[in-house]
């Protein structure tokens, strides 16, 4: 296999929980991310799924080199980024960009839409005369389904699709390899999402994009990626091909997950079989011993609350952390 | 056949804004049986949470106000109750459940009188007596270690405690309706299964009716007897869940539907999507609302808004089309 064009090795990134005003000390550590390793290819979309505090958004923001990472590696297009400071990000911000979740949060107010489409066309110096940077935005502008006249309003001139394929023309401007989508369709009514979508995955066709598409709605992530990553406490429980994980999800996390998402079919509702896990995501702050899991697990067994279980290979392309599958 | 439990006629809720008088629920008229759960979808702006609101008489007066309609409930209309007559029936006869959890518990009482709350003010049970019952309340709601979380306060409970805490609330007084206003979209995935399943497990065991209003397609699908679809403050499809999913006929029900992935779709097929954006409710076309992203609008469409017809027993379309 050619090298991937992104991989993260055991990555780890905590936080320190402080406590004092005048003599600050750390009363305790939140392990957001902790041992996550997976690979994109190029032109490859991996889904990066789970609850909320399972660490998917930090994971996001550790590759973009945006969070300080506590341990761990991280290669993008065959460089070591694990320790690069933001001089040495620069160049490579061309080819690693970021779509955010708030359309309304993540475009400047107060400056036009070409503007925003071109600052970094200008701040990579990409953008020699005004003709050019012209002729780039209106093509920007239409790749994303907008219209070139547009580009002398306000985003508050725009809906929040329209403003979020102005976040997603921003990030294409340098013509980068990886967008990392951070749940790039959730903020937006359920008519616009798939408008949004299908932009993303013309471009993937188009440019051989790679996304880190990090999301929490299962039916999104599997119409839209190859892979698929389900995360919870800061863990890979599961990453397998798409297909592979939606017809068999072995991790019992990945099934409970899968039987919580309802079907928009009355009559295939009503024949699903369920499985209902009680409680709720415990805190990153203290996470249960032994497989993290194992307080909801219908299936926990008498070693899940000791032994944690490692990410396993079970061979074509899938990785299970539970005992019930990598036990002996 | 009885009368139905609730029945919206003809309502029309007005809001004044800087932008000019928008008209955020429209001529909506739709019933509800008793012990029945009746989901209403529709995206932002389609007027679904004004219209619950509007039941409970809970739009804030200005900027809003009911212009017209009728809402009668169990025979009465609610519309010409007064004040006091209207206090007697919000959280006892019918219950709401709000988005927010946290926003909608008062933080600084515990939780305890909050639940107990319902049954103090209108069984007029002693303090001592509407605490014992909210224990029994949050023992029903399955709420771990129930007999000392009454003394808790809102904010020592996680998103699915306090939601469980608003359905011990809601279900207090044993309401003939319960009105849930996107109840879990706050909440995570598996949570919101939790929730939901406890909400209609709840209403069928109490006879309770149950309003779920929801974007959800998939949480319509799972839960609900009937659907009431909504766009622009209008009502554009009423039917069956079964009957709606089989065979949707309004052109916006269809486009939400192919528009939306499914957990068991074709992952070959691109989706399609409605095309245009939602409406603007200051803006509002003369004619149907969705004429101007609907495939099939003709110039008919665009001079008065359909009404909405039967084209089979219970089911309803705002839809010119012979669909």
């Amino acid at each position: 296999m050619a090298d991937p064009l992104l991989r993260v090795d055991n990555l780890k990134v905590h936080f320190p929980v402080m406590r004092g005003v005048l003599w600050k000390k750390q009363v305790g550590t939140v392990h957001a991310v902790d041992g996550v390793s997976f690979t994109l290819a190029r032109g490859e979309t991996l889904g990066l799924v789970g609850e909320s505090g399972c660490g998917k958004s930090t994971t996001g923001l550790a590759v973009l080199r945006m969070q300080d990472i506590t341990a761990g590696r991280i290669e993008f297009e065959g460089q070591d980024i694990t320790h690069h400071d933001k001089a040495q990000m620069r160049p490579l911000r061309q080819r690693l960009q970021m779509v955010y979740q708030d359309p309304y949060g993540s475009l400047n107010p107060r400056m036009k839409v070409n503007r925003i489409i071109g600052e970094p066309l200008v701040v990579h110096g990409m953008a020699p005369d005004k003709a050019t940077y012209d002729a780039r935005i209106a093509e920007l502008m239409r790749t994303v389904g907008l219209l070139p006249d547009m580009a002398d309003r306000y985003p508050h001139e725009f809906s929040g699709g329209q403003r979020q394929r102005i976040g997603i023309a921003r990030a294409l401007a340098l013509e980068p390899s990886l967008i990392i989508c951070d749940e790039p369709v959730s903020a937006l009514d359920v008519s616009i999402q798939a408008q949004v979508v299908n932009v993303l995955q013309e471009l993937q066709e188009r440019l051989g994009l790679a996304y880190l598409f990090i999301a929490h709605d299962l039916s999104v992530v599997r119409h839209l990626c190859h892979r698929v990553a389900v995360m919870y406490l800061g863990r890979i429980v599961e990453i397998a091909d798409r297909n592979a994980l939606y017809q068999e999800p072995l991790h019992p996390y990945t099934q409970a997950l899968m039987s919580a998402v309802p079907v928009a079919d009355p009559v295939v509702e009503r024949a699903r079989k369920r499985i209902v896990v009680q409680g709720e995501v415990p805190s990153a702050l203290n996470p249960p011993s032994g497989c993290r899991f194992h307080t909801r697990c219908p299936m926990a067994m008498d070693r899940c609350k000791t032994a944690d279980p490692p990410l396993t290979d079970m061979g074509q392309g899938r990785s299970v952390a539970c005992h019930l599958h990598t036990g002996a | 056949m009885s009368p139905p439990l609730l029945s919206v006629r003809h309502l029309v809720t007005r809001f004044r804004t800087a932008r000019g008088q928008i008209t955020a629920v429209n001529d909506v008229s739709f019933e509800v049986a008793a012990g029945e759960t009746v989901a209403i979808v529709g995206e932002s702006g389609s007027g679904k949470s004004v219209t619950a609101l509007s039941i409970l008489r809970l739009i804030p007066d200005p900027p809003g106000h009911i212009q017209s309609g009728e809402i009668l409930f169990d025979g009465q209309d609610l519309l010409k109750m007064s004040d006091v007559e209207m206090r007697t029936v919000r959280g006892n006869r019918i219950a709401m459940i709000f988005q927010e959890p946290m926003s909608s518990l008062n933080p600084s009482l515990t939780v305890g009188m909050q639940v107990g709350e319902p049954v103090h003010l209108h069984r007029r049970a002693p303090w001592r007596m509407a605490l014992e019952k909210a224990r029994e309340l949050l023992g029903l709601v399955r709420m771990s270690d129930a007999a000392s979380r009454v003394n808790a306060y809102p904010h020592q409970f996680s998103g699915g405690m306090r939601q469980r805490a608003m359905i011990a609330m809601a279900l207090a007084c044993e309401p003939q309706l319960i009105i849930a206003d996107e109840p879990t979209t706050a909440l995570d995935v598996t949570v919101q299964a939790q929730i939901l399943d406890l909400l209609k497990d709840l209403a069928e065991r109490t006879g309770s009716a149950l309003v779920l209003i929801t974007h959800d397609l998939g949480v319509v699908a799972r839960y609900a007897d009937r659907v009431v679809v909504m766009y622009a403050g209008r009502v554009v499809e009423s039917a069956p869940a079964a009957q709606l999913y089989a065979r949707p006929r309004h052109p916006y029900t269809q486009g939400l539907m192919a528009s939306v992935p499914r957990l068991d779709g074709d992952t070959n097929v691109r989706l399609v999507p409605i095309e245009g954006q939602p409406p603007d409710l200051a803006r509002i076309p003369d004619g149907c609302a969705f004429a101007p992203r609907c495939n099939h609008a003709t110039d008919t469409c665009r001079q008065a808004p359909p009404a909405l017809r039967d084209i089979e027993p219970r089911h309803q379309v705002a839809c010119i089309l012979e669909v």
